[in-house]
């Protein structure tokens, strides 16, 4: 069996459709990023500005009320911080 | 009730895509296969075909629809010529490669330049490749039954592949030809409603059409050409079905004349007509000639072929087609990839004939084999009623 | 043709509420960090909701959403070619019409068609434009990120005048792109489908409420929207959002929408920003001198006059 391939034809749907919707959610891109966005909790007000800017659609309200985002797909585009109005997130150099 | 009308061969497939009641029919006018679609559009208007009709703005575009149609759950149909199947050729691949299944008549016409309205198989000799079942009829009744077989086909659970019907622009689509219509209750009870395997459905959200990246890219192709290959079976099946039905006697490959024979005149398509009676004629002035005539293009019935071809000494095969830059025909290269290394293989001699509508008659087919046994065609192919200096 | 259609019944979105709405678009997607367009493409879907149907063009949506085996997709979703997503779109849109007539489906999904500049503008032109005019019931989304951005930054006939891409460079005897933006708002408009809008991912309810509309006339809707692309624009990930405001300000891209042939600013500029304040912050505009920008400039006040002339002349007449 050929290391190249992923399936073999006879296990794929049929045209190589595939039925596992939403399953990219595994590929954790937050592998990509250089900085990681650091909230300032003080200065966050919960406008939500953030969430809806956010190109991963990772950042979402966790149980204090506060936003926060998924680091398993955050990138570090720095969007959110850009976008902030009361620069409550900074993009810093993460240790890795 | 069981109707016998005299009817335009195009007419006789239009009501036989009516019968067979198609969702979804996507059509672009081109000559020679307009009739069909205009037809189809008169039915829906007047309420006797319940389908969405999309008249769209190119081939490229029917074909497009089709496949985002099939994809839907629906059952399509489409027809097309020449420089329209030539402009399909892209989607075409993507329509089997998907395992969408649904039919298209082929009025098979020259393809330019110099543009030509008329005949040939010239068309869909440049979609050898694109992955569906191919199928050629030769009369009208043929066309008219084929159709209902050629969903049947497709959208049997072992194939899921779409399906071209091709017949003779002009020489077939335009003929008036007597043809036989059976009743609905026949034909519904010969095809049974499309049950789409697959379908955009958000209740159970599927991805169509994914990037084919090289680690899936081949199991991909391997998965289509299983399906084509192994529809053979199933167009065998639904032939013997269909025989059964409407009292014929179809099959994959079939002879004519005397079967054992050295010399046997293998055609596709209408021509098969002419020939039929050439050798006829032939066998009735006592010589011994035989034809066999090849239904199904894709996939190619090799066994079959070999078996109708046992004992030939020579085929004189007809090409409807050129292939630059090779030497031969299509069909007489696939003969000689099929008897190739075979200690059995007969003496293939080409035709090419009937090349942009030019007329053969039935008294050539005679001539052919005769120059054929004396040896005097060309051993690559001849380009026959050619004018030339030389 | 103007026509009159009623959409103020159509449910507005909050600004507070979108980060509840899910993006149909999941998080582990492909896209180059700071992207605009795939924000732009989950804005939409969030307006649309599960019960949707997607047609995708081929382009840098389709690619960074399917690579088998993943997909990003959480609803049914469709890729066949380059040129072809009006066509796709009118064929899924038919098919599942016959069979909800047929009593085969339940109800009518939207159907939305999603294709780049290149796949709107340039090679899925005709395609578009057939579907646009046959009237089938479906939302084209053009995510305008104006070069063919997938395969390495070539001009489309929507790259802006005066930008450098790898097919109209900038050089000595060039400025780079030579032609002016193609129109694609309003060619569209004048196939007299009832909704066109223009929208712009920096201004998200504005963009919702769009797609609400759109989704919610009968018939035919065309969604133009402004897709940053850092990658291609030579800016940095984190401005994305920042250039798409500054865009609209300037009324380089101001935001608009036809309903039944009326045209109207849905966001009007009290403060409009010079164009050089756009320009500047891109790598594709730096070869620009003073002079090129004045004409760039002239250019932008010539368009938005266009623009509110023909808000005034489809305006409904007041009642008397």
């Amino acid at each position: 069996m050929s290391k190249q391939s992923i399936c073999a034809w006879q296990k794929l749907e049929l045209g190589a459709a595939i039925r596992d919707p939403g399953n990219a959610s595994a590929l954790k891109t937050g592998d990509w990023r250089t900085l990681v966005p650091v909230l300032d909790e003080e200065k966050c007000i919960k406008c939500t500005l953030c969430a809806i800017y956010c190109p991963e659609f990772c950042i979402s309200e966790r149980e204090d009320g506060l936003f926060r985002p998924d680091l398993n797909y955050c990138k570090g585009c720095g969007i959110c911080a850009n976008e902030c109005p009361k620069s409550a997130i900074s993009m810093v150099m993460e240790d890795k | 009730m069981t109707k016998r009308i005299g009817t335009e061969v195009s007419l006789a497939v239009a009501d036989a895509v009516k019968m067979a009641k198609p969702d979804v029919i996507s059509a672009y006018p081109i000559t020679p296969q307009t009739h069909i679609v205009e037809e189809l559009s008169e039915f829906v208007a007047n309420g006797e075909l319940d389908a969405e009709y999309i008249p769209v703005e190119s081939e490229h575009s029917a074909m497009s629809a089709a496949v985002g149609a099939a994809a839907a759950g629906a059952r399509v149909y489409t027809a097309t010529s020449s420089q329209g199947l030539a402009l399909m050729h892209e989607i075409l691949f993507i329509a089997s490669s998907m395992r969408l299944p649904m039919v298209m008549t082929v009025a098979n016409r020259s393809i330019s330049g110099p543009i030509s309205i008329w005949n040939d198989h010239s068309d869909i000799m440049a979609q050898r490749d694109i992955g569906w079942v191919q199928l050629f009829v030769e009369d009208g009744q043929e066309a008219l039954e084929l159709t209902w077989a050629a969903f049947k086909i497709g959208e049997d659970k072992r194939v899921l592949l779409p399906v071209a019907v091709n017949m003779d622009g002009f020489i077939l689509s335009h003929m008036i030809e007597p043809v036989v219509i059976p009743e609905q209750s026949v034909v519904d009870g010969f095809l049974p409603e499309f049950e789409p395997q697959l379908k955009l459905d958000p209740a159970d959200p599927v991805t169509f059409g994914p990037v084919g990246v090289p680690e899936v890219y081949l199991e991909a192709k391997k998965q289509c050409e299983v399906a084509l290959n192994g529809s053979k079976a199933v167009v065998k099946e639904v032939l013997d079905d269909l025989n059964k039905t409407f009292g014929r006697n179809y099959d994959l490959i079939e002879t004519n004349g005397n079967t054992g024979a050295e010399t046997r005149i293998v055609t596709m398509g209408s021509l098969g007509e002419s020939v039929m009676t050439a050798v006829d004629r032939m066998n009735g002035d006592g010589r011994e000639v035989g034809q066999i005539r090849i239904r199904l293009w894709r996939p190619f019935p090799a066994e079959e072929f070999i078996e109708a071809a046992k004992g030939a000494k020579r085929l004189v095969v007809i090409d409807r087609a050129i292939s630059p830059g090779t030497g031969c025909g299509p069909v007489a290269q696939e003969l000689k990839s099929v008897f190739y290394g075979r200690p059995d293989a007969p003496e293939i001699v080409n035709v090419i004939a009937g090349i942009g509508g030019r007329d053969v008659p039935v008294s050539d087919f005679v001539k052919m084999v005769e120059m054929a046994e004396k040896g005097e065609l060309a051993e690559t192919y001849t380009l026959w009623g050619l004018n030339s200096d030389a | 043709m103007l026509r009159d259609i009623d959409l103020s019944g159509v449910a507005k979105t909050k600004l507070k509420e979108i980060h509840t709405m899910e993006s149909m678009v999941s998080s582990g997607h492909r896209a180059c960090q700071g992207c605009g367009e795939v924000l732009a493409m989950g804005m939409v879907t969030r307006v649309a909701g599960p019960d949707t149907v997607v047609c995708n063009a081929t382009g840098c949506m389709e690619i960074i959403t399917s690579p088998f085996p993943e997909t990003a997709w959480k609803v049914p979703w469709i890729h066949v070619a380059f040129e072809n997503a009006g066509a796709v779109g009118a064929g899924v849109e038919a098919g599942i019409k016959a069979l909800h007539r047929k009593g085969k489906v339940s109800k009518m999904p939207n159907i939305i068609c999603f294709g780049g500049d290149g796949a709107t503008a340039d090679i899925g032109f005709g395609s578009l434009s057939g579907a646009m005019e046959r009237g089938h019931n479906l939302l084209y989304v053009c995510l305008d990120n104006e070069a063919y951005m997938n395969t390495g930054i070539q001009r489309s006939s929507s790259t802006p005048y005066g930008a450098s891409t790898t097919t109209s460079p900038c050089g000595s005897a060039s400025i780079g792109q030579h032609t002016q933006k193609k129109n694609m708002p309003q060619i569209i408009a004048a196939h007299g489908v009832p909704y066109v809008a223009t929208a712009s991912p920096s201004h998200p309810t504005d963009l919702m409420d769009k797609v609400a509309k759109a989704l919610a006339v009968e018939g035919p809707a065309y969604l133009h929207i402004y897709s940053p692309c850092p990658t291609g624009w030579g800016t940095k990930g984190e401005k994305s959002i920042e250039i798409a405001r500054l865009a609209v300000e300037s009324n380089s891209f101001p935001l608009y929408e036809v309903v039944g042939g009326r045209y109207a600013i849905t966001k009007k500029i009290k403060k409009v920003k010079p164009i050089q304040d756009y320009l500047k912050v891109q790598r594709r505009f730096r070869h620009l001198t003073d002079r090129d920008i004045a004409f760039i400039q002239e250019g932008v006040d010539n368009s938005f006059e266009q623009l509110e002339r023909l808000c005034a002349a489809t305006a409904k007449p007041e009642e008397e």
